[in-house]
């Protein structure tokens, strides 16, 4: 037990695009919820316009740059790719992903970590979609698409787990190593297909319940186009895997 | 094996138990032809329920928001005093 205390680290991996209102924020907020954990924060940014990277760099001179590591890239180059880039980078044995614009708060780390510990998972993943748990500023028609598109894969995927599209999880480093290298898909997709492609790979996923408020600053972009890619991802999964 | 090959035998095996009750007419026949309108009927009911009780349990969580602003606050003043 006292080993694997020592055992556990953990790199959080935050890809941002236009993000500069929101990764000081994140990153105060992961510093206040992660005391006596040893970890350190990866930053992969698509060489945002608005300026994300000099906050960044500012933060770097307040937590230490061994704590906040900055590992952009020249442009947009698509999230599925960041998170990959983020992991090449990682060092400790545990990795988080979660998203910057505070839809994934900090709070919630310790029980991802604590759920970990208690079950030996190979994966911790965020779900909305239990007791605890739940969104915020979506309404009715939105949820219902969400529902719905759950039912729908739930139904025909058999994946094991509620929510299939949330990012904010926690991996054991080789496990997401192993899983990212076979993931082709983009967006939402991206997320059901890491954990679909998991979970038929035998990894042991456990849940705990986020609940997701939707961005405060900057823009949403979910629409039509959205469901679209849903439905091609579902069908892909269903030949594949 | 891959998950549509497993829907798809599912599906075969039903059809075929369908048609051997044709067959065998162990039950009016008239009734047997109903059977799959039954079946799609169950199945659509199946998906509703499911999306209701989705719905019913989805919870809006107006508290996680005010949170969330105390701690923006919070994180701006915290931020400030370094
Ligand atoms: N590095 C990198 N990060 C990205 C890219 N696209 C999105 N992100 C970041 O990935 C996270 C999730 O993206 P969001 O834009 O919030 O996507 P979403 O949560 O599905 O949609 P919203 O409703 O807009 O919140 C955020 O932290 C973004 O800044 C990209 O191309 N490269
Ligand atoms: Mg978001």
């Amino acid at each position: 037990m006292e080993q694997q205390k020592e055992a556990n680290k953990y790199s959080i991996i935050i890809p941002t695009y236009n993000e500069r209102l929101n990764i000081a924020l994140i990153v105060y907020l992961v510093f206040k919820h992660l005391k006596d954990v040893d970890f350190e924060i990866i930053v992969v940014d698509d060489g945002s316009p608005d300026g994300t990277q000099e906050v960044v760099k500012q933060l770097q001179q307040v937590y230490g740059e061994d704590c906040v590591l900055l590992r952009a890239r020249p442009k947009k180059l698509g999230l599925g790719t960041a998170y990959s880039h983020g992991m090449k980078h990682a060092s400790r044995n545990f990795v988080v992903i979660m998203d910057a614009d505070l839809s994934h708060h900090p709070k919630y780390l310790p029980s991802f970590i604590r759920k970990q510990i208690e079950t030996g998972a190979n994966i911790v993943t965020g779900t909305r979609y239990v007791q605890g748990g739940g969104v915020h500023g979506w309404n009715l028609m939105r949820k219902l698409t969400s529902r719905r598109a759950n039912v729908l894969a739930q139904t025909l995927l058999w994946p094991g787990v509620s929510d299939l599209t949330e990012s904010f999880r926690l991996y054991k480093r080789a496990v997401l190593e192993d899983v990212i290298s076979t993931c082709v898909s983009k967006g939402y997709v991206f997320q059901m297909e890491m954990i679909v492609r998991a979970s038929r790979k035998g990894y042991h996923i456990e849940e705990v319940p986020i609940t997701f408020v939707d961005r405060v600053y900057g823009s949403s972009k979910f629409g039509g186009s959205e469901i679209v890619e849903y439905l091609k991802g579902l069908a892909y999964l269903l030949v594949t895997t | 094996m891959k998950y549509v090959i497993k829907i798809l035998s599912l599906l075969i095996a039903i059809t075929a138990f369908w048609i051997a009750l044709l067959e065998a007419s162990v039950i009016p026949r008239s009734y047997t032809w109903l059977l799959p309108v039954y079946f799609v009927v169950l199945l659509g009911c199946y998906g509703l329920l499911m999306v209701g009780i989705g719905l019913m349990r989805f919870s809006t969580c107006p508290q996680e928001a005010r949170l969330l602003q105390q701690d923006i606050l919070e994180a701006k003043r915290g931020r400030r005093g370094q």
